[in-house]
């Protein structure tokens, strides 16, 4: 299926599974029209394509939906298989394990953040960065296991699974500077704590991760709209 | 079978995830090891095997374990690819679909269903069945639309998505009749009715489903089991 024909991202700016796809179609060279949703008043166009779920990302190729960030990026890597780099390994071991771990970051360091900032008492917080930590000190032996000695954990560029951590990046930066919470310590997870600041220094990264700040400027407005009793800095 | 492939699936009986990594191996006309884990001493292997999580199914193929039944389901489509059915469709679009619904089966179906059946209160198990019944009328309109008429979600052919649901069979029978309720009700999912009794005909989901009745024995020792937990702990509150 060659050509890129019509191509748009329904997306939000600050939501970490969008700028994994973004990551995924600047990787592939792809070029897209990008349509900022608010999640608050969702478009017909976002109800009509994810009548499911009614979430960002949506990617439409043709006037097709795909939804789900990492459906969205296996495909975005099969079907423009020929343009620039691959996201996935091509043995189905390496494949696998790149799954996993992208699927273990979906089910627990997302929602371990995201419960930082939503916590309504300071236990509730710790307990959540508690949790945060443990994935992150996992993901620190798989970084180990998966980059063997590389700057990445797909090996010498940037693959499926350094997307699926990389997107959460800006966020976490974030929580840091809202809440102090430091994630990544250089004596506790010295690999991934090299690999983040590589992470972002990518060409990539640098064009379609927003700034911390963003997600911070969110963050206070979910609060201030949803009512957090804790207050960040 | 290839030549020097070593496959074994360690597994426990009752779990659907395990008869899912069945299904799809039974599928593609592999054969394997069936290793059955006591969860409650795990094995070495397994706590090798799976560090990060410590459960069943892990599927170990020639020394190396995969994880996560979904994963593992993809994965021995691709690493026995020229051998028996592709469990995924060619074309990317299809694979997507095909992926999210998979995805939506754990996600929406099994999740707020294993939810009402582990509720300690009365609203827990209705809020649980009521999301699942909602999934369920989601998944028959997602059969009509990727069958496209034919038997399966897979189409003609059974699929990534048919396996997932599958896996749920015996469990979706045996609450019928714990509890009478038909979870694939015919009237209100006819397709998905339809299809289930399709599916249990198929040589490879026999061989992979466990029998109904043991789930029915499991389902209601659990059940006593949480009641018995449940009057204890009640019991050293009021003490």
């Amino acid at each position: 299926m060659a050509g890129e024909g019509d191509i748009k991202l329904l997306g939000m700016v600050v939501s970490p599974f969008v700028v994994r796809v973004r990551m995924a179609l600047h990787r592939k060279g792809v070029s897209y029209e990008y349509v900022e949703q608010d999640l608050f008043n969702k478009s017909e166009l976002l109800l009509r394509s994810n009548p499911v779920n009614k979430k960002v990302p949506v990617l439409i190729h043709g006037g097709k939906p795909i939804c789900e960030s990492l459906v969205i990026v296996q495909y975005a890597d099969e079907v423009w298989s020929g343009k620039g780099a691959s996201i996935f390994p091509a043995d189905p071991h390496e494949r696998a394990v790149a799954r996993f771990w992208a699927a273990y970051v979906d089910d627990k360091l997302f929602p371990a953040y995201i419960g930082i900032m939503k916590a309504a008492t300071e236990e509730a917080r710790a307990e959540k960065a508690k949790e945060a930590l443990v994935v992150l000190a996992n993901l620190e032996e798989a970084f180990a296991q998966c980059s063997k000695g590389k700057p990445f954990f797909a090996g010498d560029s940037v693959g499926y699974l350094d997307l699926a951590v990389g997107c959460n990046l800006f966020w976490l930066e974030a929580i840091r500077k809202m809440f102090g919470v430091t994630f990544f310590d250089v004596g506790k997870t010295p690999l991934l704590a090299a690999w983040a600041e590589r992470f972002a220094g990518t060409e990539m990264a640098r064009e379609v991760v927003p700034d911390a700040d963003t997600a911070v400027v969110f963050a206070k407005k979910l609060q201030a709209r949803f009512g957090s009793n804790t207050s960040a800095k | 079978m290839a030549g020097g492939d070593d496959l074994k699936l360690l597994g426990a009986w009752a779990s659907p995830f395990v008869t899912r990594v069945k299904l799809a191996l039974n599928f593609k006309g592999l054969s394997f090891e069936d290793v059955e884990e006591d969860l409650s001493n795990k094995s070495e292997l397994l706590l090798s095997s799976n560090p990060v999580h410590k459960k069943v199914p892990v599927l170990v193929h020639n020394g190396k374990p995969i994880c996560e039944s979904v994963i593992i389901v993809q994965y021995i489509d691709e690493a026995f690819a020229g051998i028996g059915p592709a469990l995924l469709p060619s074309d990317p679009y299809e694979r997507a679909i095909a992926r999210f619904w998979a995805a939506y089966v754990d996600d929406k179906l099994v999740a707020p269903w294993v939810q009402s059946l582990r509720a300690k209160t009365e609203e827990e198990k209705s809020e649980g069945l009521k999301q699942t019944f909602a999934a369920v009328e989601t998944l028959e309109g997602a059969l009509r639309e990727c069958s496209k008429g034919e038997g399966y979600f897979g189409g003609e052919t059974v699929g990534l998505v048919d396996i997932s649901l599958g896996s749920l069979l015996s469990w979706l029978n045996a609450t019928e009749v714990i509890s009478g309720t038909k979870i694939f009700d015919p009237v209100k999912t006819p397709l998905l009715a339809a299809w289930m009794e399709r599916f249990s005909k198929l040589d490879a989901a026999k061989a992979a489903l466990p029998e109904v009745d043991r789930v029915v024995e499991f389902a209601k020792k659990r059940q006593a089991q949480a009641a018995a937990a449940a009057a204890a702990s009640e019991t050293n509150v009021r003490a």
